[in-house]
C-alpha cells in the first residue's frame, strides 16, 4: 500500500527529465555577433559602470560569487542548502572559467529567466526568483561592471548535490511552483519611493530569500513574503520586516531602518550574524534616498496575527536566568533591558530576543561579536562570547529570561536547543 | 612557531572569572569620557578600546594577560604588533581556523584590527608561570637541544634563530615563546602540522613542524614551559636580530615546497 508511496518520485522525475530536455535543446537563443558587437562597445561606458557597481553593491553579489580569502567576485564560495552544497561561479571576464563570453542576453537570460548559458536551469540558490524583477537596464549595468573587473582563471567547484538534485531537470517542476519571471511593475497608485523601495526589497536586494519561511521544497509561498523565517544551514532566523502590529519591527520608524542599514546598528537593534555581512558589504554603501526608499517600503508592509497570549509559559529557570543577567549582561544592557543608545541594543521588544525560535538569542550568547564596522561606526563596541563560559543550561536560563522580562513575552528555550546551535559552524 | 606568542601564562589555580570580574571593574571606573548614563539604571559607557574589545577581554583578560582557567587561551598582551594584526587576519581568512575566534573578528575593518592588535600589544603586565608537565629529563635535554641548537639531522633549525635568543620574540612579526602554557605550545606545533595554522609564506612553521617527530613537538614544548621567562620580555627589536628568515624557508600557502 506504501510502495507507491516511496517511489513517487521515480516517474515524476522520469516525466520531468524528458519534459526537461526538450525545454532545455529548444530553448536556447543565441546573440548575433553584430549585436554583440554592439553590446560590447556599450559596455565599456564608464558611467555604465559606476551605475552597475552601486548596482552589484546593492544586490551584494560578491557575498556570494567571493569565496573566504579568494579574490572578490571569483567564485568558490560553497553555499549550503539543505539539498546539498552549490558553489557559486567565477562572474569575472575570465574567458575559459568565468563570463568572459557571456553576451548580455546570456546575462539577462541568467538573472531573470534562471538559465545559464548553455540553456541549463540554474539552482534557485542564485536568487534569480528575485533577480527576475530586475530592470534590464540595471541589469546590463551590473554586466557592464563584471566585464569591466579583471580576469581571474578560477575554475568551478564541483556541485555538492546527490540525486536526484544533481538532476538539473528537474528544477523544471520546482520552476513550476516557484519562479514567475517578470521585470518589477510599479504600482501606478503609490509614490515613486514606495516603488523604489518595493522594487530594492523584492528585487535586487533579493531581502525574501532569507527574510521568509522557506517549505521543505526549498520554495517561497507568495503570502509569506518577509515575514521571516529560519535561514536554512546557516541557522539564524531572519525577523519578520513589518514594522506594525505584529510585525518583526513593530515600531521601527524609518529612521531606526535606515540606521541600521547605514551603520549596522539603530535605537531598536544590532545587526549581527549574516545580517551584519549584509551591512558591511551591501548596505552600508547605499545612498540615502534608496535607503529611505527601502524604510517607506517596509512600512507599508500589513500588521501581522499576534501570537496567542496564552502560549506563555514563564520558564522554571527564571529565577537563576535573572542572576546570571545581573552577573553578565546588565553592565551593558540595563537591567531594564533598553540598553545604552548607539552603543549597546535594547533587549527589551528586540525581535531578535523575541523571534519564535531563539536561536538568535542563544547564538548571540554563545558567539558575541562586534557589530559591523562600517563609516558611521568605524570603532564598534562588542560582546562577550559567553560559550566557553557558560553551560547550555545557563544559557537556556539567561535566554529565557531576557525572552520573558520587561515586554518580551517569547517561549522559553530548552539546554538541548543550546546544545543544538553550540557548534553550528560560522562560515 | 610563531604561534601565539605569547604566552598565557596563568596559574591554573587563579579564580576563575578573573577576566570578568577586570572587565566589570573596567566598566564601572571609567564613567568618564563617555556616554552619560541614559537613565539612571544603565551606566555610562567609557569611550576606550578596552570597553571596545570586551569580546576579546572576556576570554583573554582585561589587559590581554591571557586566561586563568584555560591554559588554550593564549596571552596577548606584549606581542609584537604586526603578529596580532596578521594572526586577527588569518582568522578572518580562515587560514588559522578557531570558530569562536573566525566569528568574532569576521566583521572588522582592516583599520579596527590594526588599533586592536596595537591596543594588546602596548599592554605591559606581568607574566605568571604556567604549569609544567611531568616529563623526563631526556625529553627536556632533547627539548633544549632543540630549541638552542636545532636538529641538522632532521634539517630544523633552532628556536632562538627566529624567536630571539631570549626567546622573546622579534619585532614586528615574530612572536615570543616565553611565558606560554605547554598545552597551547604543543597545540600550536600540531596544527602548523595538520595546516590548522598556516601563513602565506614562507610557510617555515609549517615545514619545520613537519619535521620534528610527534615526541619532538612534545620536548620542545616541555622545555620551554619550564623556562622562567626573563625579566624582560619584550620583543627585541628588528635591527638586534641578525638573522632574517633561514633562505631555505620558501614553502607558499599551498604547502608545496621543501
Amino acid at each position: 500500500m506504501k510502495w507507491w508511496r516511496r517511489g513517487w518520485w521515480v516517474p515524476a522525475l522520469l516525466l520531468v527529465a524528458v519534459l526537461g530536455w526538450w525545454y532545455v535543446g529548444h530553448g536556447q537563443p543565441t546573440a548575433s555577433p553584430a549585436q554583440r558587437e554592439a553590446d560590447a562597445a556599450a559596455l565599456r561606458d564608464p558611467a555604465l559602470i559606476a551605475r552597475g557597481e552601486y548596482l552589484a553593491t546593492v544586490g551584494d553579489c560578491a557575498a556570494c560569487h567571493t569565496a573566504r580569502d579568494g579574490q572578490r567576485y571569483a567564485g568558490g564560495r560553497s553555499l549550503g542548502t539543505p539539498f546539498g552544497d552549490v558553489p557559486a561561479p567565477n562572474i569575472t571576464p575570465d574567458p575559459d572559467t568565468g563570463i568572459g563570453r557571456w553576451s548580455f542576453d546570456d546575462f539577462w537570460r541568467a538573472l531573470h529567466e534562471g538559465k545559464g548559458r548553455q540553456g541549463e536551469l540554474l539552482y534557485p540558490v542564485f536568487s534569480y526568483t528575485s533577480f527576475t524583477k530586475v530592470s534590464r537596464d540595471d541589469a546590463l549595468s551590473i554586466f557592464a561592471y563584471l566585464k569591466s573587473l579583471p580576469p581571474v582563471h578560477r575554475p568551478d567547484t564541483e556541485l555538492g548535490l546527490g540525486f536526484p538534485y544533481n538532476v538539473r531537470s528537474s528544477l523544471v517542476a520546482w520552476r513550476a511552483l516557484y519562479f514567475k519571471p517578470g521585470e518589477f511593475k510599479p504600482d501606478p497608485a503609490k509614490p515613486p519611493e514606495w516603488n523604489r523601495g518595493a522594487y530594492l526589497v523584492q528585487g535586487l536586494g533579493h531581502c525574501n530569500e532569507c527574510h521568509t519561511m522557506r517549505d521543505s521544497l526549498g520554495g517561497i509561498a507568495p503570502e509569506r513574503h518577509l515575514t521571516g523565517g529560519q535561514i536554512p544551514q546557516l541557522d539564524w532566523y531572519a525577523p519578520d520586516l513589518s514594522t506594525q502590529a505584529g510585525g518583526g519591527l513593530d515600531g521601527w520608524l524609518a529612521q531606526d531602518i535606515v540606521d541600521l542599514l547605514k551603520t549596522g546598528q539603530s535605537a531598536k537593534g544590532t545587526a549581527f550574524g549574516p545580517m551584519a555581512d549584509v551591512v558591511r558589504l551591501s548596505t552600508q554603501h547605499m545612498s540615502d534616498a534608496d535607503l529611505q526608499a527601502v524604510a517607506v517600503y517596509l512600512q507599508s508592509l500589513p500588521p501581522r496575527p499576534q501570537p496567542a497570549p496564552a502560549l506563555f509559559t514563564q520558564a522554571a529557570s527564571h529565577e537563576h536566568g535573572g542572576q546570571l543577567y545581573a552577573q553578565r549582561c546588565a553592565d551593558c544592557h540595563g537591567k531594564d533591558g533598553r540598553g545604552v543608545a548607539g552603543v549597546y541594543p535594547p533587549l527589551d521588544g528586540n525581535t531578535s530576543v523575541t523571534e519564535p525560535t531563539g536561536i538568535n538569542a542563544i547564538r548571540s550568547v554563545l558567539l558575541g561579536g562586534f557589530a559591523p564596522v562600517t563609516a558611521g561606526n568605524p570603532q564598534p563596541y562588542s560582546m562577550p562570547p559567553f560559550a566557553q563560559q557558560l553551560s547550555d543550561a545557563d544559557v537556556a536560563a539567561v535566554v529565557g529570561y531576557i525572552r520573558q522580562s520587561w515586554s518580551n513575552k517569547a517561549a522559553a528555550v530548552q539546554p538541548a536547543d543550546v546544545g543544538n546551535y553550540r557548534n553550528t559552524p560560522v562560515d | 612557531m610563531n604561534s601565539f606568542v605569547s604566552l598565557c601564562r596563568r596559574l591554573r589555580g587563579q579564580a576563575p572569572r578573573a577576566a570578568f570580574v577586570l572587565l566589570a571593574f573596567g566598566i564601572g571606573s571609567a564613567a568618564m569620557a563617555a556616554t552619560p548614563p541614559q537613565d539612571g539604571t544603565t551606566p555610562g559607557v567609557p569611550d576606550t578600546m578596552q570597553q571596545r574589545v570586551a569580546a576579546c577581554t572576556s576570554c583573554h583578560g582585561a589587559h590581554g594577560e591571557g586566561s586563568a582557567d584555560n591554559v588554550a587561551i593564549p596571552r596577548l598582551a606584549g606581542k609584537p604588533v604586526g603578529y596580532l594584526m596578521q594572526q586577527l587576519e588569518y582568522f578572518q581568512t580562515g587560514q588559522r581556523r578557531h570558530a569562536p575566534m573566525e566569528y568574532v573578528v569576521r566583521q572588522l575593518s582592516p583599520a579596527y584590527l590594526r588599533d586592536i592588535a596595537a591596543y594588546f600589544a602596548q599592554q605591559d603586565v606581568p607574566y605568571r608561570r604556567q604549569p609544567v608537565p611531568a616529563v623526563s629529563a631526556e625529553t627536556l635535554r632533547r627539548g633544549e637541544q632543540l630549541v638552542l641548537r636545532g636538529d641538522s639531522t632532521r634539517g630544523v633549525p633552532s628556536c632562538v634563530s627566529c624567536h630571539g635568543a631570549k626567546l622573546t620574540g622579534v619585532e614586528p612579526m615574530m612572536p615570543g615563546l616565553m611565558g606560554l602554557s605547554y598545552d597551547y605550545l604543543n597545540t600550536q606545533l600540531v596544527s602548523w602540522r595538520t595546516r590548522q595554522r598556516a601563513a602565506e609564506g614562507p610557510y617555515c612553521m609549517g615545514v619545520v613542524a613537519n619535521r620534528m617527530r610527534e615526541s619532538d613537538i612534545a620536548a620542545v614544548s616541555a622545555w620551554l614551559a619550564g623556562q622562567e621567562p626573563p625579566a624582560d620580555m619584550h620583543p627585541v627589536a628588528a635591527s638586534a636580530h641578525t638573522e632574517p628568515l633561514p633562505g631555505w624557508c620558501v614553502m607558499g600557502k599551498s604547502g608545496a615546497g621543501q
